[in-house]
């Protein structure tokens, strides 16, 4: 999962202190690992380098440094990317497709396009391991049917989620 | 997606049961000895779109070439014929008929082709053997197993030599090792035959069979390979 | 559900006591209870099971009423003789003396245009006279009453030689129901002042007749036969309609066994069930009995008539059959039930292809042979109309037609299972019934035991009348009318002549004034034994007419070789006694001797138009015998007349009516067995349409039934592109095979059975192909019938809606 496209996806709508956005990618993303200020801070440190992110203003005050960040243009483009590239199907994929669909829904791109992305990828690589299995060997059938097995769960959850989109924007933009 | 050189094609279906649209202007298309899976929700309209594309229904609009036919302005009775001498079919359940024995069902679409008995059921049994299913042919769909009730359907689908295959949830009564072998067993033939598969599934490792795969949804036909 | 019983535990219950199983106790409430249940879904299984109460309705509602007609058979019997008896009095053995309360009494019977007419004469004698039925006095001297449908008649426009006939008497009212046998009743009673002591007799009361002869063997197996014919196919129909929907019904009953309904409450429920239609059919057969008598006076059949009111079944017949018919509907659910065992998650069916074995079906064939054959072995013998031979000859031919019932299975079974190959249609229909052949058997049974009834009972009809029917015809064919009637003189009888011989169309007329004489008593000499010798008087002219005489004056006598070789004592100069007993041991009268002319000359007798024999011993010209010596004389008038003139034989009968009301003719030119037979015939033939037709219902159902069950394989079929024409033919061989099955056995049987009767009854053999061809064209109606009914759901289900899973 990546945080500084999470972030940057977060800064879409519009300016926020770094403060903020811990508190909403927690409250979207860090249902199980909240996101400590320093990680929130180096990576906005990375972004700035990268031209991504820009300082919007600066708030001064008797607390800590209150930085004000804005999305760069091609922070924007960064994002899109992002959003639009399939993940490698893997294991344990769940929380950065969700992120993704998430931002998403939040910055108003088409969730259902990423989904199908997502699972364009997820049976090319199924058409492959049955491909492979229907020529391999027995030990190769039982390895790749673990793997097809495991991406068809993934690609159950996709869909699922896919007829859930509705449901899901509502919950983010409400 | 490249209508040039397809087998079958079909541009702008649309089709409604009362007011609920079934199809909403759906496009396809499908290469000689291509297997195509048509993927999406239950309801999508991925049955539906079969029947078209299969000219078992009309699409209130749209149309469907099937090489130098268009499906959509042929009669009944001319589609009827076009399916028996050009179309084969694999459906869930319940397609065998029960009085008939395995061999006398795949021999049936040969016979309503018009071969004689012998030569159907000579035919009949080559295609029960291919599909590993030869010891059941003097029995009654009744008294076998679903996998080889299966295997005799799409022994009996492919036995007419057909140019289309279509198969509707072909495993969706079985459990995988004989959902895997019917659909090796299938694809493998349509291969051999350079026969065009069409599977219609919900299940991603039946459509893991299939070359490319479409998903229907709401209606509308998102054609996968083009995002690659 | 606190309607279920729950089946009691088998695992926990193993340390305590069982409970006391209240079910033994509670037994008639369980009952009640569970067939309450089955009711309840009947009356409220939303559209099928309103479909299936309706149709086990009509089946119990045809099977009551056609029941209750039955058994209304001999009480209607019982009124029709009864109303004839009242009103009837055929002369009494010792006539009562003249009197303040007798009557002179003769009939007048005619027939107009082939109908038989009727007709009594009174004369009373003082100034109360019996009074039959019908009536609140005689009519008035030249007066009539007639009855309403002779009225009716009688002011038709075609009716006027009929008007001319009877124009002697006046109409002076209708006779009330209770004077008529039925309403269509053509019958006069007219007072005549001319009606003399010797054209009728003397009585005193009204009400004696004949008893009915009971029925004898042959129509007691022709009633039997009738009743089975026509409700084997009634118990298909029953059979079948309970059947339909059995697979919604067992779903349900499945469902119930679910939730914890034993086995024994499921079929207690699917009784009650049937028995909710059983009860709608009761009711709807009361009513369609009660419809159905209405139509009685319309209805003549074997010239009966009768009222409505007078088809009524015995109370005790009508208890059993409102017990009966119901009950068997119930018993056809449950036996239908046999070998399926409602599971809680489906239907298990036990009955894997049966093996059908032959030796118990051939049980009831054989023993009706062992009744029969013996019968037809001695048939040489003229038929002995005994009881115990009623009895084997009814059991025999009842055991014939349901042993071909049990035999049938079987045979089907082995017929159908013999069929290969053929075309794609035909294939598809046979395996069908290899399948499951169990529809088209009750099919082929019903259409077997109802044809092959009603063919043996038609052969039995046609073969008890085919004598009577052939002289009939046969003598029908010479244009002669034949009356008798009482006479005094030669001079009348030559008047009668004249007349009959100035009639429009008469073309020739003779007659004779024919007398009786035996020989005279003397010690020792036994008389009982004689027939009485035939004494004819005539002119000349009318001699020769029967005879080759030498030569003949008035006052000569003749002998003839009537009976050459008997020594009837009839010589020239014997002495005869012109008053002879006429009936076997009848005491003799005064015996009136008078010796034959020791001239008389011998004559051969010339043989008849119709090729009768004649027995004419002795021809007397007029002048031979003085009429005051007549005993008894009665004239013989014979008219030829040309079939050419318009209603020659009515105006004959007009002639004849004049000379004397109460002569009698004899001729064939209406032949009554026709329209009997014909009657017979359309009746038996409607009562062939109808049980084909119910048979066709009940097949209908099936099919549509087993249409609807495999929806999702025409569809899958249709997909395939599989001719709607491929289909339609299987489903019309899937009819036709069953039904040409049935009919050809049932031809068969019937011929079979109608022989081995007509054998037995000892009768000539009439089979009547064209009825059988008809009967088999029907069937192929039938067949065409339920196919074309059936092949608008079959386009239905033949749509793709079939493939959608949901």
């Amino acid at each position: 999962m990546s945080i500084g496209h999470t972030l940057l996806g977060l800064l879409e709508s519009g300016p926020r202190h770094g403060y903020d956005l811990k508190r909403a990618f927690d409250e979207h993303f860090g249902q199980d690992r909240p996101l400590h200020y320093g990680q929130v801070y180096s990576t906005m440190s990375r972004l700035l380098k990268n031209g991504l992110v820009e300082v919007d203003g600066v708030e001064a005050g008797a607390g800590p440094e209150r930085k004000r960040y804005a999305i760069t243009d091609a922070g924007v483009t960064d994002v899109a990317q992002w959003l639009a590239r399939p993940e490698k199907p893997e294991p344990y994929l769940q929380s950065t497709l969700y992120t993704k669909v998430v931002l998403a829904l939040m910055t108003g791109r088409d969730a259902a396009e990423l989904l199908d992305g997502q699972r364009t990828e997820h049976l090319r690589l199924m058409r492959g391991l049955t491909e492979r299995k229907r020529s391999g060997d027995l030990a190769d059938q039982l390895i790749c049917d673990h793997a097809l097995f495991h991406l068809e769960a993934d690609l159950r959850w996709l869909e699922l989620t896919a007829a859930r989109l509705d449901k899901l924007a509502a919950a983010v933009r409400g | 997606m490249t209508p040039e050189g397809s087998l079958l094609a079909a541009e702008g279906l649309r089709k409604a049961y009362g007011p609920t649209p079934a199809l909403d202007g759906a496009d396809f298309s499908i290469h000689p000895g291509e297997v195509v899976a048509v993927m999406g929700p239950s309801g999508s309209g991925k049955s539906t779109l079969l029947h078209c594309l299969a000219g078992i229904i009309r699409p209130d609009s749209g149309t469907v070439r099937y090489g130098p036919h268009t499906l959509t302005d042929l009669s009944d009775t001319h589609r009827s014929a076009l399916r028996r001498t050009d179309f084969g079919f694999v459906f869930q359940f319940g397609q065998l008929v029960p009085e008939l024995t395995c061999l006398e069902n795949v021999a049936l679409p040969l016979r309503l082709n018009a071969t004689r008995r012998k030569a159907a059921e000579h035919r009949a049994r080559d295609w029960l053997e291919r599909l590993e299913v030869d010891d059941v042919a003097a029995k009654r769909p009744g008294e076998i197993s679903g996998g080889q009730g299966q295997r005799v359907a799409v022994a009996r689908a492919l036995a007419p030599q057909p140019r289309v295959v279509f198969a509707d949830e072909p495993t969706g009564a079985l459990d995988s090792l004989n959902g895997e072998r019917v659909l090796t067993l299938l694809t493998d033939a349509a291969r051999d035959t350079s026969a065009a598969v069409v599977l219609v599934t919900h299940e991603a490792r039946v459509a893991a069979y299939a070359d490319r795969e479409i998903v229907v949804r709401d209606g509308r036909v998102k054609d996968m390979a083009g995002r690659i | 559900m606190t309607l279920l019983r729950s089946r009691p535990g088998t695992d926990g219950e193993r340390d305590t006591a069982p409970p006391a199983l209240p079910a033994a106790r509670r037994a008639p409430a369980v009952w009640a209870r569970d067939l309450a249940m089955g009711m309840r879904f009947a009356a409220g299984g939303g559209r099928e099971g309103w479909i299936r109460t309706a149709l086990t309705a009509a089946g119990v509602a045809l099977g009551v009423a056609v029941l209750l007609l039955g058994a209304s058979a001999p009480t209607l019997m019982n009124a029709w003789h009864a109303r004839e008896k009242a009103r009837e009095n055929l002369g009494q053995a010792h006539p009562p003396p003249p009197g303040d309360r007798t009557l002179l009494y003769a009939s007048a019977n005619t027939t107009f245009h082939g109908t038989a007419i009727r007709g009594r004469l009174v004369r009373p004698d003082g100034t109360r006279p019996p009074v039959p039925p019908g009536l609140d006095h005689l009519p008035g001297p030249g007066r009539m009453v007639v009855s309403p449908a002779l009225k009716e008649l009688l002011d038709s426009p075609g009716a006027g030689l009929l008007r001319e006939r009877l124009g002697a008497y006046r109409i002076a009212g209708v006779i009330g129901d209770e004077g008529l046998q039925g309403p269509r009743e053509l019958t006069y009673l007219a007072q005549s002042t001319t009606l003399g002591e010797r054209d009728g007799y003397r009585i005193d009361h009204f009400g004696k007749n004949w008893e009915p002869r009971p029925l004898t063997a042959p129509a007691t197996v022709l009633v039997i036969m009738t009743c089975v014919a026509l409700l084997t196919p009634v118990m298909v129909f029953i059979g079948t309609s309970v059947r339909f929907g059995n697979e919604r019904r067992e779903r349900r009953l499945a469902a119930l066994r679910l939730v914890g309904a034993d086995v024994r409450t499921t079929r207690r429920i699917a009784s009650g069930e049937a028995l909710f239609g059983s009860l709608l059919g009761l009711l709807g057969g009361g009513l369609l009995f009660l419809a159905a008598r209405q139509l009685a006076p319309a209805i003549t059949l074997w010239d009966i008539n009768v009222y409505s009111a007078d088809v009524a079944p015995g109370p005790v017949t009508a208890l059993l059959i409102a017990v009966l018919v119901p009950a068997a509907a119930v018993l056809v659910t449950l036996v239908a039930q046999r070998g399926v065992t409602v599971e809680p998650l489906g239907v298990v069916r036990h009955r894997p292809p049966v093996r059908r074995r032959l030796w118990w079906r051939l049980a009831l064939p054989v023993l009706s042979a062992l009744l029969l054959v013996p019968l037809v072995l001695r048939h040489r013998q003229p038929w002995d109309d005994t009881p115990v031979n009623t009895f084997r000859l009814a059991a025999g031919s009842t055991l014939l037609l349901f042993g071909i019932t049990a035999l049938l299975p079987w045979l089907v079974e082995r017929v159908v299972g013999r069929l290969r190959g053929g075309p794609v249609p035909w294939q598809l229909a046979v395996r069908r019934l290899q399948l499951n052949s169990g529809p088209a058997t009750r099919a082929v049974s019903g259409i077997t035991v109802a044809v092959a009834g009603a063919i043996a009972i038609h052969m039995l009809m046609t073969g008890m009348q085919t004598g009577y029917a052939a002289a009939y015809a046969k003598s029908g064919q010479v244009p002669r009318i034949s009356f008798w009637g009482h006479t005094d003189t030669w001079r009348s009888t030559e008047r009668a002549l004249a007349a009959l011989r100035a009639t429009p169309g008469v073309t020739a007329a003779h007659g004779t004034i024919d007398l009786n004489a035996g020989r005279m008593p003397a010690p020792g000499r036994d008389l009982s034994r004689d027939l009485p010798a035939v004494l004819t008087v005539g002119s000349c002219a009318e001699l020769r007419h029967l005879a080759r005489l030498p030569a003949c004056k008035d006052g000569d006598v003749f002998v003839t070789d009537a009976r050459p070789d008997r020594d009837t004592g009839i010589t020239p100069g014997a002495t005869l006694n012109l008053n002879p007993p006429l009936v076997y041991g009848e005491p003799a009268g005064r015996p009136r001797p008078w010796t034959v002319p020791p001239a008389a000359r011998a004559a051969r007798l010339l043989p008849s138009g119709d090729g009768h024999p004649r027995y004419y011993d002795l021809l007397l010209t007029p002048a031979a015998l003085d009429p005051a010596r007549y005993t008894a004389p009665d004239m013989q008038l014979d008219v030829d007349f040309d079939r050419g003139t318009p209603d020659a034989v009515e105006h004959i009968r007009n002639t004849a009516a004049r000379i004397g009301p109460t002569m009698y003719e004899s001729s064939s030119v209406d032949n009554p067995h026709d329209r009997q037979l014909d009657g017979v015939r359309t009746a038996l033939f409607t009562g062939a349409v109808i049980t084909l037709l119910l048979i066709g219902a009940g097949l209908i159902i099936s099919t549509v039934e087993q249409l609807h069950e495999r929806r999702r394989l025409l569809s899958v079929l249709d997909a395939h592109g599989t001719r709607r024409a491929t289909l339609g033919w299987s489903v019309l061989w899937q009819t036709a095979l069953p039904v040409a099955l049935g009919l050809a056995l049932a031809v068969t049987c019937g011929l079979t059975l109608g022989t081995l009767l007509l054998t037995i009854i000892g009768t000539g053999l009439a089979v009547d192909w064209a009825g059988i061809a008809g009967i088999t064209a029907i069937g192929a109606a039938v067949i065409l019938f339920v196919t074309a009914l059936s092949l608008p759901p079959l386009w239905r289900m033949m749509r793709p809606d079939g493939l959608r899973t949901e």
